[in-house]
């Protein structure tokens, strides 16, 4: 019987020649990342609760501060300080400021066919390259980090086949969204999501990124990608600016592999939607959605801070102004993005339009450090979830949609599609 | 006996503890925030040996650990839903909170209920019906008998 790619992966963490969905195995984990959102707890039971304190592999662990950063108050600053202290005293890789996590893992570490475990939901991006990430607690990354290994349950294989290409002014997000109100918030609960077909060889790898990374909002246990040419001139570019080598291990689906159920998307049939609040799996399009006027727009997130995401909006808001009752923010996804946005002179155009531009960071996604809304309030975003106060005040709304619907909507001031405003850059 | 508290279908961990809260110092200081947007008195409520019921995908949404452990650290004996989010449902074995799967229990009992709770059997008993969980599989429930994954970690070592 044929295996998913999925599966292989687990199959070569294990170091068993074949695996079954439904049957439990240790495996070994090639990268541990844990932020800030976690990682103090992680620190305090490492000192406090176990017997033989010990780090299997040092180099194996990356600690990123990306969710409070600039910390905001006197205890979010110890909580980073205890971060940074500890990789310091142990060796690990440590990152403040430099990105939210998940870009900073995908611009500087993952390989295809690694076995990633990450104190953080969105850990499933990682199927952008074809490897398998996901997110984990913090005991499951204290026990990793002190064995090397973790167990996990084979989970069964959806398979998402796409074809033809996405229409001008529609993008990956909407696709994503669209496939999330199809399956339902639990439509994919511990399963793969792996995405394949001449549709998904079409999009950039940084797209294939945006479908990964929702994948957990369907409550799937990681996303997968075919992987191919593309993905490795991924990795050639990251050697020439990293020096890390182009490795890795190209898993594929065998023919005969056993899917759950193959579910069918043509990309020319999609159009863009929002997600209305307090659930991701709501999408409606754009030109349904009615009057909704918003206070503030957000562009960024591991979902949508790439510079993808920054030229798009950079071609709708040129020669523009924000709409005066807006607060329209901008986080790049990582300095890197930001270093690309200044050199293609994006940043330029979105602060004379009015938008505020953020440091790389998780920002209004993560709701607690920087342009929290108020009560009655409603936002329009590129983050990843818009559950019920996730953004501020637990009685504001959070909409989600694409890069170029939240840049429309900032100058609309209310809930608009970008239609045919881009301009030529 | 233990009191019920019941919630809706797609309870997120952000509703169960905010993310303003997650970077205090720890978890008993975040805990009267404990599904502060959903039930505002929840925290005060709450007494140690209550039981917490849901319909569909509890704990959907972020990897924090934070979210069982603030159940865990109220007293909250156990968490039984008709399905859980899979990062909720490993958590919370790893640190010993007891999640039981229930189809029906969610749309039949109300709030402030009694109820007489056997783990060992995996049975709840609400107004004389009982309703039978889904069993764990042994290696999952294995690691909830020791006390959770450190637990057996440091008995191994």
């Amino acid at each position: 019987m044929g295996m998913t790619m999925g599966e292989k992966i687990i199959a070569a963490a294990a170091g068993v020649p074949e695996v079954k969905p439904g049957e439990i195995h240790t495996v070994k984990t090639d990268y541990l990342m844990s932020n800030d959102g976690t990682t103090h707890l992680t620190i305090d039971m490492y000192n406090t609760k176990l017997k033989h304190p010990r780090i299997a592999d040092p180099k194996k662990l990356v600690f990123i501060v990306d969710h409070n950063i600039p910390a905001e108050n006197p205890k979010t600053a110890a909580v980073h300080k205890k971060m940074r202290e500890f990789a310091a005293a142990n060796g690990i890789d440590f990152y403040e400021g430099k990105g939210v996590c998940h870009q900073i893992m995908y611009e500087r570490y993952v390989e295809p066919g690694q076995f990633i475990m990450g104190a953080d939901s969105h850990t499933c991006s990682y199927g952008a390259l074809g490897a398998f990430g996901t997110g984990i607690g913090c005991t499951d990354f204290l026990y990793a980090m002190v064995t090397g290994e973790s167990w996990v349950l084979v989970p069964e294989t959806l398979r998402f086949e796409l074809t033809g290409k996405l229409r001008e002014g529609v993008y990956p997000r909407d696709l994503i969204l669209t496939i999330i109100r199809d399956i339902g918030a639990n439509g994919a609960n511990y399963k793969i999501m792996e995405f394949g077909g001449e549709g998904l060889h079409n999009l950039s790898v940084n797209d294939r990124f945006v479908l990964c990374n929702l994948a957990v909002e369907a409550g799937a246990k990681t996303g997968l990608c075919e992987v191919d040419e593309k993905v490795r001139s991924f990795l050639k570019l990251r050697e020439e600016k990293y020096g890390k080598p182009a490795g890795g291990k190209y898993f594929t689906s065998d023919p005969d592999a056993k899917f759950l159920k193959t579910y069918t998307y043509d990309l020319s049939k999609i159009e863009p939607v929002v997600a209305t609040p307090d659930f991701v799996d709501t999408a409606i399009p754009v030109s349904e959605v009615g009057e909704v006027k918003i206070d503030e727009a957000f562009l960024g997130s591991c979902n949508n801070g790439r510079i993808d995401e920054l030229r798009v909006a950079a071609s709708i808001l040129k020669g523009k102004t924000v709409h005066p009752d807006v607060r329209f923010l901008i986080a790049p996804a990582s300095q890197e993005v930001y270093l690309q946005a200044l050199e293609e002179g994006l940043v330029d155009i979105f602060l004379k339009s009015g938008a505020m531009m953020m440091n790389p960071n998780c920002s209004v996604c993560w709701g607690s450090c920087q342009g929290v809304i108020g009560e009655g309030e409603t936002l329009i975003s590129t983050g990843t979830r818009n559950f019920k106060g996730r953004a501020g005040h637990k009685d504001s709304k959070v909409y989600l949609g694409s890069a170029a619907t939240v840049t429309a909507s900032a100058i609309a001031g209310c809930i608009v599609s970008a239609g045919g405003i881009h301009s030529k850059l | 006996m233990s009191r019920i508290f019941v919630f809706r279908n797609d309870v997120d961990t952000d509703q169960i503890i905010a993310s303003q809260y997650l970077l205090l110092p720890n978890v008993d200081e975040m805990k009267s925030h404990t599904f502060e947007s959903l039930d505002p008195d929840f925290a005060g409520a709450v007494q140690p040996g209550d039981i917490v019921v849901a319909g569909d995908n509890f704990g959907c949404g972020s990897s924090r650990e934070q979210a069982p452990a603030v159940l865990k650290a109220l007293g909250v004996k156990a968490v039984v839903a008709a399905s859980f989010a899979r990062i909720f449902f490993r958590n919370a074995i790893n640190i010993g909170l007891p999640v039981l799967v229930s189809d029906t229990i969610g749309k039949e009992v109300k709030t402030c209920e009694e109820a007489d709770l056997d783990l060992s059997e995996g049975t709840i008993e609400v107004g004389g019906k009982t309703y039978a969980c889904t069993k764990l599989p042994p290696y999952m429930q294995q690691i909830l008998n020791q006390g959770g994954l450190i637990a057996s970690l440091n008995k191994e070592d």
